[in-house]
């Protein structure tokens, strides 16, 4: 190898136990580095940090590079020596690179350009102004998929009063098979929850108006938020989160699979095949489901009151035909259907808003939800209050 | 695992040479077995072209060899090591000496092109971050993307320019071993030219082994030594010249078919 060096540098940390060192050697008016060992990524930190130090002190006019004892370079070990010469020569040294063999001399060769000038990051931009920028977009966005979904409303309507008037234009296949997995996969988790919140329900009530002594009007109290606002109420969100969803999904990604574009060159209309066929799925299933729901929650109170209240079930069944109506019931069935259509339109729109990438499927299955929980409690007040006021 | 029988297609040269050693190797989905027994070598330096009919199991073996799926059977070992019997930080740092270069580039959608670059080499070095810039321009240079694309994010470009980007984070850390699933899939004639040349030019500088799955009966003519055939949930490996001599019947229509014709071809007058 090289004479004694002086100044050597092994760097540490290879696996192999491979090392890269260099030796600096200065006379009068003349630098020579002498570099050799394994010129890799590895050893890169370590370099970097000596040839920044060599570059950096007072300048000789003349500079030899030897690399005849480099035994390996990568891209790394090439750019590290291409940088130091190009940075010698700026400060006016003459450089000259010379012993590399044939073979890694290539690699040095395409890394000869200096890099031009290359934004890593990405644009950046003023934090104020990005700020006034999203609230911006964001408004007019609202404002936009507002109007949108209004506009998706009426096409709706109109298609749905076409498949009602003609109803052989409704796919069965397709309607049994969301009916099957919007209604008849649903009922575990939404029979299961509306039970347990029967359960909490008749305890905190039971709790609050013992201190009244009238313990059994518990079961006015579960029988009347039952019926008219909690089952549907309860049923709609679960079905939001867990069809509306999919809907979204589902669709998005036939969107991204062009299988929508795909439909329309054939000559079928994507309303009629995707969206209704879940919205009758749904239009169909959701008052059965909120019914069902209904009934649970009832269960579950029963069961609390028995437990904890000493109300026995005939009790119960008793004081509830004293408490409740057919009307209660029916307000709040009757809440299901517009709930529905509101779930699986927001769904299927949010889905059909979806372009391109499978990136833009989570974020519209993340509006769709949002969304439809979103106007699903609105029209529970505003159903509330109409109600109230009719004094239905 | 010890006790495979001598491989009867392939495994004439388990040379000390070979960076990837497929010895055994099963694969099955269910009852559908896709390779049985396969036995496959990877020399140094070389370029591999990976073909065979739709469902064979190219993508298959390529995620097997790379770690990405557990063959039912069988052994690989890649640069020494025996990918299935790795310790998390010995595949960690195996995995630093390969690099991969998914169909559609597989980039990270929320990173820019340049932040894609730089994740391998944040994550394998601790160089100081200027350096570390540099070397991200210089792969992005080195495959032979514009200046402009580098602070893009991945949805901001071309499909052509995303293979380029996917290429140059796979090349970030100089791997030894470049992985290819259909690079010059979706690309247009020049553009598929132009990677393959690309791809020759980085072995030539690199010394890269290059194992590379692909249709493209251009890319086989022009940049590949050898050519892996998967057939009959095997592998026969030879170069093209003797390959076109065989008398497999699929061997024999895929060599000899109306586009293996025009392609072999060109390839032969211009190399």
């Amino acid at each position: 190898m090289t004479a004694e060096p002086f100044d050597r540098l092994a760097a540490t940390r290879t696996t192999d136990g491979a090392a890269a060192w260099l030796d600096t050697d200065r006379t009068e008016g003349r630098l020579v580095l002498r570099a050799g060992g394994s010129w890799t990524l590895a050893h890169a930190p370590a370099l970097d940090q000596r040839l920044r130090a060599e570059t950096g002190r007072a300048g000789q006019a003349q500079v030899l590079i030897d690399l005849s004892a480099i035994r390996s370079l990568d891209t790394t070990g090439a750019w590290l020596i291409r940088r130091t010469a190009g940075d010698l020569g700026e400060r006016g040294a003459a450089v000259q690179v010379a012993g590399l063999s044939d073979d890694l001399a290539g690699l040095l060769d395409q890394v000869e350009h200096k890099p031009e000038p290359m934004d890593i990051e990405g644009p950046s931009v003023n934090k104020l102004v990005e700020l006034a920028n999203r609230m911006g977009y964001a408004s007019f966005e609202f404002c936009r998929s507002a109007a949108n979904l209004t506009a998706f409303l009426g096409m709706l309507v109109v298609k749905t009063a076409g498949a009602v008037l003609h109803p052989g234009r409704l796919r069965l296949r397709s309607l049994v098979y969301h009916m099957e997995q919007t209604g008849l996969n649903a009922m575990p988790i939404v029979g299961l929850l509306s039970f347990l919140i029967g359960i909490v329900l008749a305890y905190q009530g039971a709790i609050q108006l013992r201190q009244f002594g009238a313990e059994v009007f518990t079961v006015n109290l579960l029988g009347v938020s039952m019926l008219r606002v909690l089952g549907v109420l309860l049923t709609a969100i679960i079905i939001a989160g867990r069809s509306g969803s999919a809907f979204t999904a589902q669709i998005g990604t036939m969107k991204v699979n062009q299988e929508v574009d795909a439909m329309r060159t054939i000559g079928l209309d994507p309303t009629e095949v995707l969206v209704l066929p879940r919205l009758f799925a749904l239009l169909i299933t959701l008052p059965l489901l909120s019914f069902y729901a209904v009934i649970m929650g009832l269960v579950g109170g029963a069961i609390m009151c028995a437990l904890v209240l000493d109300i026995s079930f005939y009790q119960f069944v008793n004081q509830l035909r004293g408490a409740i109506t057919t009307n209660d019931l029916l307000v709040g069935i009757i809440q299901a259907p517009v709930f529905a259509f509101i779930i699986a339109m927001v769904g299927c729109y949010e889905g059909l808003q979806v372009s391109g990438s499978a990136e833009s499927v989570g974020q519209q299955t993340t509006r769709s939800v949002v969304e439809s929980i979103f106007i699903v409690i609105i029209l529970t007040a505003l159903f509330t209050i109409i109600f109230s006021n009719l004094g239905i | 695992m010890d006790s495979v029988a001598p491989a009867a297609v392939g495994g004439d040269d388990r040379s000390a040479d070979s960076v990837i050693s497929v010895r055994g190797l099963r694969t099955q989905f269910g009852p559908q077995v896709v390779h049985d027994n396969l036995n496959l070598d990877v020399r140094r330096g070389e370029v591999l072209g990976v073909v065979g009919g739709s469902g064979t199991g190219k993508s298959v073996l390529l995620r097997e060899i790379i770690g990405l799926m557990e063959p039912a059977a069988g052994t690989i070992e890649v640069l020494g090591h025996d990918t299935r019997r790795l310790a998390p930080k010995e595949a960690k740092s195996l995995s630093g000496r390969w690099g991969v270069l998914f169909q559609d580039g597989a980039l990270f959608s929320a990173l820019t092109v340049g932040q894609n670059i730089r994740v391998p080499i944040q994550e394998y070095t601790d160089l100081p971050s200027d350096l570390m810039d540099d070397i991200v321009r210089l792969k992005v240079q080195m495959s032979g993307l514009p200046a402009f694309a580098c602070g893009k994010f991945p949805s901001e470009l071309s499909g052509g320019m995303r293979k380029r980007a996917g290429l140059a984070r796979a090349l970030a850390l100089d791997p030894e071993i470049l992985f290819l699933d259909e690079p010059t899939a979706g690309l247009d004639p020049i553009g598929a030219a132009a990677f393959d040349q690309l791809i020759l030019g980085l072995r030539r500088s690199l010394g890269l082994t290059v194992f590379m799955v692909t249709h493209d009966l251009d890319s086989l003519a022009a940049i590949c030594d050898r050519i892996a055939v998967l057939v009959d949930k095997r592998v026969i490996v030879d170069t093209m010249a003797n390959l076109m001599e065989t008398d497999h019947p699929w061997i024999q229509e895929y060599f000899h078919g109306p586009r293996a014709r025009a392609a072999t071809g060109a390839g032969q007058t211009s190399g």
